[in-house]
């Protein structure tokens, strides 16, 4: 006990500052620790999740016993230190400083779209002289096109680098650098590129000046016009904390909340600009009616009439598919309803395409190590995830690790473009991972002595580890924490389950955590909330039905469409409009709706998107996080769980009474408390039939995930939008004679398209990569399986 | 971290080897050390002169942020970015020399060489390079540095002879 009260007080120093006592960790720098105290110190290149730079020198303060004013934000503490942050010496040493960073910088804020909410403004009013001294002329600096996202007006630069800083540390992309020298210094791209970091808009927030502003938001309001509405992001799982800021009910901008365990003081650029998507021209606005083949914009009552007509003629035949994105209580809602009717055919798992292993998987997709903890593994495995594009959080927490020394693998369909560096990899076609992950569970196997489950045994003892497998397990054993990170592209896979098993039995026998990294942003909501055909609220018995692959190969008579675009959301599209079209009804619920939703629909009901509905999310960590609406409703939209109590209260069915959210919660409260089922063994085959032919890699692009996000025109405009092309490995082209930049035609089940072939070493033979949720593979089958490739 | 291009191809032989050389000599994740000798080295191969391509060259090849290698070569004023003569003047113009007589000294190589202070002749023999930093040669004030090596205690006559040599 006495030796540590002795090494606490070692590791804390007790320094004075403007005369107040303040005790301190050894190795703070000053600026920490008056910043935890409350004492006020300017800057502008310090920020406490870069590292230091010092060279705004903006922070100086006076030091008893030193020569000259030192950067509170570069000296660390010492034991008896004296600061004096407002004494003759210290002030002296910040006007000098504020009046040099003036001497070039504009002072015309008025028309700076920084203006009202700029450092450096606040400051040159607290420690800038009224008059400027500086008669000469100004430096001009030519703007960089940047991309979509980003306006820059270099002018104003006062060259913190804070943003340099970040596109180097946290997004690890170093698209931005210092160019030149001394008073010609210039923060540039060094040639025209873009900036794009999937991270790049916090270099807005960072940006102490109106360098570095927000494209779309450019001129739209003043700092001061705009409200601030806390809001959770709903594009990944990781429930990013943000404020939408908004002025007379319309959402202007969105900008983070800080979170320490989430995202700390990040935004993903898609959680930033997705809400531009809501002011998109295909907004649904009003219920509509098909009668004899023409749409009718009708009131609610008569729409809703409709709905229940249709779904009582249905009865059980009916079935809905969900928005993993939907809010719990939406989701929750959405089963009861199809409970109430007597069918079980309810799912949100709409990309996935192998639900083998359902009676035997958990309550929720596992995420045994919460976010936080990320960035402190020792050991990644990477198992058909882009954690980049999947949850870029994720990906940021995983670079960290990586930086800290972590060792990365990858057994992924394609060697994607990482901000951290991976070794031991195995990147094959999708034919090729369930045998590729058999090998290194076989040497997981071997290593710890211990017997896979029995699901996965058979092809398990049939692997032959190479050295590489070997390796690969026992850095995974050795390491203090591991993490198998389970990604979507898995999930999709044709055989995701045998593949889920693998990669839970690496987990166990290695002490690794398994995280998987579900589709959606509300995925474990909705396995809580009962979305699932197999089981109730908080996996309880409940009525049993079809899963949303059995709900479209084997039609049903109607189907309620919540939230989503079949040939954007759906595993299939080509068998899913398929189905649809043949079904005698079909009831769409939804935000935003194309060409292809009226088509094949019979009744559209508006549904409010997140920003403009109330609800509440579970976060990977299990973490319940709950937002009001940020935004009006537009047109006559209403929240998704208003217009399913409505219809659940006109059907008469029992649970449909709630008055208020808060009641709805109450009552999932309730449901969620039941006894979970038993999860039982169910035995996994391997599947040879995909033969030698090309197998479809189709991830899902980072900005198509769901309706919002995919008519966001700034994200659109990104040079991550543009994925309507095939990727192919050098020797699949040369045997097919296509050459880069040729027009190759596909075919997947009856449907064909053309695409601009590129060749990639990113991508393993037997492997084409041809993404989801594209314009043109939205007629395609399935993203994960069998492809025909030949000369256009 | 982008696409692979086949940059990197654009070094010669005994450039790869300079950088090879270099990079040995720093631990191996600090390949950014040996970014200054490895952009010489690349400027030697060309002439004198770095053109952007052969900056992002050097990047790919050490496997580091192409801005990286811009920033370095924007930085020093021994990385010329443009044509440069077969030979390199640098004729200090920081205080001391300037005090001890550099100002009449560029002038006068300015009138014999037909250039202006950062210009090439026609012929292409020499570059008049503005020189913006003391070269660390006060002791022998005014000096200049001619193709690399120091030339000291300068006046008109010595910086003729030195001129004419050059061919």
């Amino acid at each position: 006990m006495s030796t540590e009260m002795e090494t606490a007080a070692i590791e804390t120093v007790s320094i004075e500052v403007d005369g107040v006592a303040l005790e301190a960790p050894k190795g703070a720098m000053i600026i920490e620790v008056t910043d935890k105290a409350g004492i006020e110190i300017p800057r502008f290149c310090y920020h406490p999740k870069l590292s230091i730079a010092a060279n705004c020198r903006m922070c100086l303060v006076d030091v008893e016993k030193m020569p000259k004013p030192v950067p509170a934000c570069a000296t660390p503490v010492m034991d008896g230190m004296k600061v004096y942050t407002t004494s003759r010496r210290a002030i002296d040493a910040q006007h000098g400083v504020m009046e040099f960073l003036l001497i070039n910088h504009p002072l015309d804020c008025p028309i700076c779209d920084q203006g009202g909410e700029c450092e450096l403004q606040d400051q040159a009013m607290g420690y800038g002289r009224s008059v400027s001294r500086f008669v000469e002329r100004k430096r001009v600096v030519k703007d960089k096109n940047v991309g979509p996202l980003i306006q820059t007006e270099m002018t104003r630069c006062i060259h913190c680098t804070r943003c340099v800083r970040f596109l180097d540390e946290i997004a690890g992309t170093n698209e931005l650098g210092g160019v030149g020298r001394g008073d010609r210094l210039e923060i540039s791209t060094c040639v025209e590129n873009s900036i794009d970091s999937e991270l790049s808009g916090n270099v807005i927030d960072l940006c102490p000046v109106g360098a570095l502003t927000n494209k779309p938001f450019r001129f739209q309001a003043r700092a001061w016009e705009l409200m601030a509405r806390p809001s959770i992001a709903l594009h990944d799982g990781v429930g990013s904390h943000l404020y939408h800021h908004t002025r007379r009910g319309k959402v202007l901008r969105t900008v983070p909340r800080e979170n320490n365990t989430l995202n700390e003081t990040w935004l993903t650029d898609r959680d930033r600009w997705s809400p531009e998507g809501l002011c998109s021209d295909d907004r649904v606005l009003e219920p509509q009616v098909k009668k004899d083949g023409v749409w009718k914009t009708v009131s609610w009552d008569e729409a809703v009439e409709t709905v229940v007509s249709i779904l009582k003629e249905a009865g059980e035949d009916v079935g809905m598919l969900m928005s993993p994105s939907s809010a719990n209580e939406e989701l929750f809602l959405g089963q009861a309803l199809m409970r109430g009717l007597g069918s079980g055919n309810i799912d949100h798992r709409l990309r996935q395409s192998d639900f083998s292993d359902d009676a035997m998987s958990p309550v929720v997709p596992q995420f045994e190590m919460p976010v936080a903890e990320l960035d402190r593994v020792n050991a990644v495995l990477l198992v058909g995830c882009n954690p980049r594009h999947e949850a870029p959080i994720v990906g940021h927490r995983v670079r960290q690790a990586w930086r800290n020394g972590a060792a990365v693998a990858a057994y992924n369909p394609v060697d994607w473009d990482f901000h951290f560096d991976t070794g031991l990899d195995a990147i094959c076609a999708p034919q090729d991972q369930v045998s590729s992950l058999a090998a290194l569970a076989a040497a997981v196997a071997k290593l710890s002595g211990k017997e896979p489950p029995e699901s996965v045994q058979g092809i398990v003892n049939e692997a032959r580890p190479g050295e590489d497998q070997d390796t690969l397990a026992r850095r995974l054993a050795e390491a203090e924490n591991a993490l198998v990170l389970f990604g979507q592209s898995a999930q999709a896979h044709g055989q995701a389950a045998m593949l889920r098993a693998l990669s839970r039995f690496i987990a166990s026998a290695s002490s690794s955590a398994f995280n998987e990294l579900a589709a959606g942003g509300n995925a474990r909501g909705a396995w809580l909330s009962g979305a699932v055909p197999h089981r109730g609220p908080a996996g309880s018995a409940a009525t049993a039905g079809k899963n949303a692959q059995q709900m479209l190969e084997q039609p049903l008579n109607a189907y309620v469409l919540w939230g989503i675009e079949p040939g954007f959301d759906i595993a299939n599209p080509a068998r899913a409009v398929q189905a649809l079209r043949s079904a005698a009804k079909v009831v769409v619920v939804a935000s935003h709706a194309a060409s292809g939703l009226y088509e094949m629909g019979d009744v559209i009901l508006p549904l409010a998107p997140q920003p403009e509905s109330e609800g509440s999310m579970i976060n990977v960590d299990g973490a319940v996080l709950s937002w009001a609406a940020a935004a009006t409703p537009q047109g006559q939209a209403r929240s998704g769980w208003k217009i399913l109590r409505r219809l659940g209260g006109e059907l008469g069915l029992d649970d449909f009474r709630q008055a208020s959210l808060a009641e709805l919660q109450s009552d999932m409260q309730v449901a969620v408390a039941q006894q979970p089922m038993e999860p039982s063994r169910v035995s996994l085959s391997v599947d040879s039939s995909a033969g030698g032919g090309l197998y479809r890699i189709g991830d899902v692009p980072i900005y198509a995930v769901d309706a919002l996000c995919r008519r966001a025109e700034p994200l659109q405009k990104t040079v991550h939008a543009a994925n309507d092309w095939l990727g192919l490995n050098a020797v699949d082209a040369e045997r097919l004679g296509l050459n880069e930049g040729a027009r190759a035609s596909v075919s997947q089940g009856g449907e064909s398209a053309e695409f601009e072939v590129r060749i990639s070493e990113r991508v393993p033979q037997g492997g084409a990569w041809l993404r989801s949720a594209t314009c043109t593979t939205r007629k395609l089958g399935p993203a994960f399986g069998p492809i025909e490739v030949e000369v256009a | 971290m982008n696409e692979t291009t086949n940059g990197a191809a654009m070094l010669t032989e005994q450039t790869r080897k300079m950088i090879d050389h270099w990079v040995s000599k720093f631990p191996e994740d600090k390949k950014r050390s040996a970014l200054v000798q490895s952009l010489m080295a690349a400027q030697d191969q060309n002439g004198g002169w770095i053109t952007s391509e052969l900056t992002e060259a050097v990047a790919e090849y050490l496997d580091l942020p192409a801005v990286w290698a811009h920033e370095v070569v924007s930085f020093y004023s021994m990385f010329f970015t443009e044509p440069v003569g077969r030979h390199k003047v640098h004729i200090c113009t920081n205080i001391s020399c300037w005090l001890n007589g550099a100002d009449e000294l560029v002038a006068h190589a300015e009138k014999k060489l037909g250039v202006e202070l950062g210009g090439t002749t026609d012929d292409g023999r020499v570059t008049l390079v503005r020189e913006e930093e003391c070269l660390a040669g006060c002791c022998g004030a005014p000096m200049a540095v001619v193709n690399g090596h120091y030339r000291e205690h300068l006046d008109t006559e010595k910086l003729d002879v030195l001129l004419d040599g050059l061919e």
